[in-house]
C-alpha cells in the first residue's frame, strides 16, 4: 500500500508506484495527487524537446553527468509516443543514460503518451509535481517529437531547451514554425558536422529579431556534441543561470503563475469537454441533428450550430440539460 | 476517471554477452501486442536492472541471457526483486536455455521460460497469462 510519507521522504518505490497510479488513471491516484500537491514547487524543471534523432536523450544523459557532479539529485520522465493502433510502446530514452541506473541520486521514469495528443500527456505533468514532491531539486522531462506539443511543456517547464542539429534546412524550418518563443536555450547537437556554425548564425539571427528587455531572458545558442561530452558542461551551466535569472526581481513567482493559469484552464477545458459531450451525445438534438445529416437534410456545420444552441438556452438556466 | 492499465515490461540483457537482436525483435512484438516495453539495452548489472525496474514500476523483467548463465542470474536477481520491493512483478527469460533447465528456472522463481524458437504468439500469451 502506498504511503504519503514514503513518497514525501523520497522512497523510490513508493514514487514509481504512485506515477504507476497516475499514467493508469487509477482513482486513488486523484486523491494522492490531492496530499502531494502542497509539498511541491520546489523544483526546478527543465524541458528538452525536439526532432527524433537530434540527441535529447544523450545530451539529458550528459546533463545528468554535471548535475550529479554539482551534488544535485536529478529526476527524468521521458516520453515517448503510444502507438496509435495497438496502444503499445518502446520506451527506448532511458538506453542512453542506462550509466546512471544504479546511481541513487537519479530517478529515470519513461511514460508512453498513450493516445493523449502531442508528446506530453497529463499524467506526465501529475508526474512531475510526483518527483517534486520527492524532493528532486531538478527534474528534466524528455518530450516525445516535434510538433505543436513544444508549447505544453513550456507550460510545464521553467526553462525548456530546444535541440536541433546542423545541416537540416528542416530542422531549423521547424523551429521557425512557431516554437521559437518558448526555447530559453537552442542547442546545436552533433556540432561536429558541417554547418554547424551556419545554425548557430540562423538561429542567433531569428532570435536577435526579438526585442531586448532586462526583464526577458535573452536566449542562447550552444553547440553541443552529447556523446564525447562537447558543450554540455556549459549547456548544464545556461540551464543553471537562467534558475537564478528567475529567481531574482520576482520573476520565478511570475512564470510559475503563468503556468498555473495556463495549466488550469486547460484542466477546466478539459473537463468541461468531457462533461458537456456526455450530455450532448446522448441527447435527443445531436442525435436528430446528425440524422439530417446523413440525409442531406442539412450541413454539418448548420447542424452543429443548432446543437450548441441547445446548449446556449439552457445555460440561462445555468444547467447543462441538453 | 478512466483506469487504462497496461503490462509494462523491461527488456534488459545481464552480463557480457554481445548480441540483442532477439531481444529487439521481441521488444517490438511485446509492443505490438499493446504492451508497453522499457528498452534497457546491453550489459546491464543486476544493480542496474533491479533500479530501472523499481524506477519504471514494471510489471514484468524480461531477460535475454545466451551466456548460459541463467540460472545464477535469475536466482540472484529474484533475491534482489524480493528484496527490493518487487516482489509483485514477474521474472521471465529467453536466450539460448537447455530444455533441462526449465523446471530448475521455475523452481527459483521464474515466471515463464521462452527458450529459442518460442513463436512471438507463444511470447505473448505467455506473459498475458501472467496476469490473468
Amino acid at each position: 500500500m502506498l504511503d504519503i510519507k514514503d513518497i514525501l521522504a523520497g522512497n523510490q518505490n513508493a514514487g514509481a508506484g504512485m506515477i504507476r497510479l497516475v499514467e493508469d488513471r487509477d482513482p486513488l491516484a486523484h486523491e494522492l495527487l490531492k496530499r502531494l500537491y502542497p509539498h511541491a514547487g520546489r523544483a526546478f524543471i527543465i524541458g528538452i524537446t525536439g526532432s527524433p534523432g537530434v540527441g535529447k536523450s544523450s545530451l539529458i544523459d550528459g546533463l545528468i553527468a554535471e548535475f550529479r557532479g554539482l551534488n544535485k539529485r536529478v529526476a527524468v520522465i521521458a516520453c515517448d509516443p503510444s502507438s496509435p493502433v495497438t496502444g503499445g510502446a518502446i520506451l527506448g530514452d532511458r538506453l542512453r543514460m542506462q550509466r546512471h541506473a544504479a546511481d541513487e541520486g537519479v530517478f529515470i521514469r519513461s511514460m508512453a503518451s498513450r493516445g493523449e495528443k502531442g508528446g506530453l500527456s497529463r499524467a506526465a505533468k501529475d508526474a512531475v509535481l510526483v518527483l517534486d514532491a520527492m524532493g528532486y531539486p531538478i527534474i528534466i522531462i524528455e518530450t516525445a517529437g516535434a510538433g505543436q506539443t513544444e508549447v505544453d511543456v513550456a507550460d510545464i517547464a521553467h526553462s525548456v531547451g530546444i535541440v536541433t542539429i546542423p545541416g537540416t534546412g528542416d530542422g531549423i524550418q521547424a523551429i521557425k514554425a512557431g516554437i521559437l518563443e518558448t526555447g530559453d536555450v537552442f542547442i546545436v547537437n552533433k556540432s561536429d558536422r558541417p554547418d554547424s556554425e551556419a545554425a548557430v548564425f540562423e538561429l542567433n539571427m531569428m532570435l536577435g529579431l526579438r526585442p531586448p528587455s532586462k526583464d526577458v531572458w535573452k536566449p542562447l545558442v550552444l553547440q553541443t556534441q552529447a556523446l564525447d561530452g562537447t558543450g554540455v558542461r556549459e549547456l548544464a551551466r545556461v540551464f543553471l543561470s537562467h534558475f537564478d535569472f528567475l529567481r531574482q526581481e520576482g520573476r520565478l513567482e511570475k512564470k510559475q503563475i503563468k503556468m498555473e493559469s495556463r495549466y488550469f484552464q486547460s484542466l477546466v477545458r478539459d473537463l468541461a469537454l468531457e462533461k458537456i459531450m456526455a450530455a450532448l451525445e446522448t441527447s435527443k438534438g445531436y442525435q436528430d441533428a446528425f440524422k439530417k445529416i446523413r440525409l442531406r437534410g442539412t450541413d454539418p456545420v448548420t447542424a452543429a450550430e443548432s446543437v450548441m444552441d441547445t446548449i446556449r438556452v439552457l445555460n440561462n438556466d445555468t444547467k447543462y440539460h441538453c | 476517471m478512466e483506469t487504462k492499465s497496461k503490462i509494462r515490461i523491461l527488456i534488459a540483457k545481464p552480463g557480457l554477452d554481445g548480441h540483442d537482436k532477439g531481444a529487439k525483435v521481441v521488444a517490438l512484438a511485446l509492443r505490438d501486442a499493446g504492451m508497453e516495453v522499457i528498452y534497457s539495452g546491453l550489459h546491464q548489472t543486476l544493480d542496474q536492472i533491479i533500479q530501472s525496474a523499481v524506477q519504471e514500476s514494471v510489471d514484468v523483467i524480461g531477460l535475454s541471457i545466451m551466456s548460459g548463465a541463467h540460472l545464477p542470474i535469475c536466482q540472484k536477481l529474484m533475491a534482489m526483486m524480493r528484496e527490493k520491493g518487487l516482489a509483485h512483478a514477474k521474472l521471465t527469460v529467453g536466450g539460448v536455455i537447455p530444455h533441462q533447465d526449465i523446471p530448475k528456472l521455475k523452481e527459483i522463481g521464474v515466471a515463464a521460460v521462452f527458450p529459442g524458437g518460442t513463436s512471438f504468439e507463444d511470447i505473448i500469451n505467455g506473459i498475458n497469462r501472467l496476469f490473468e
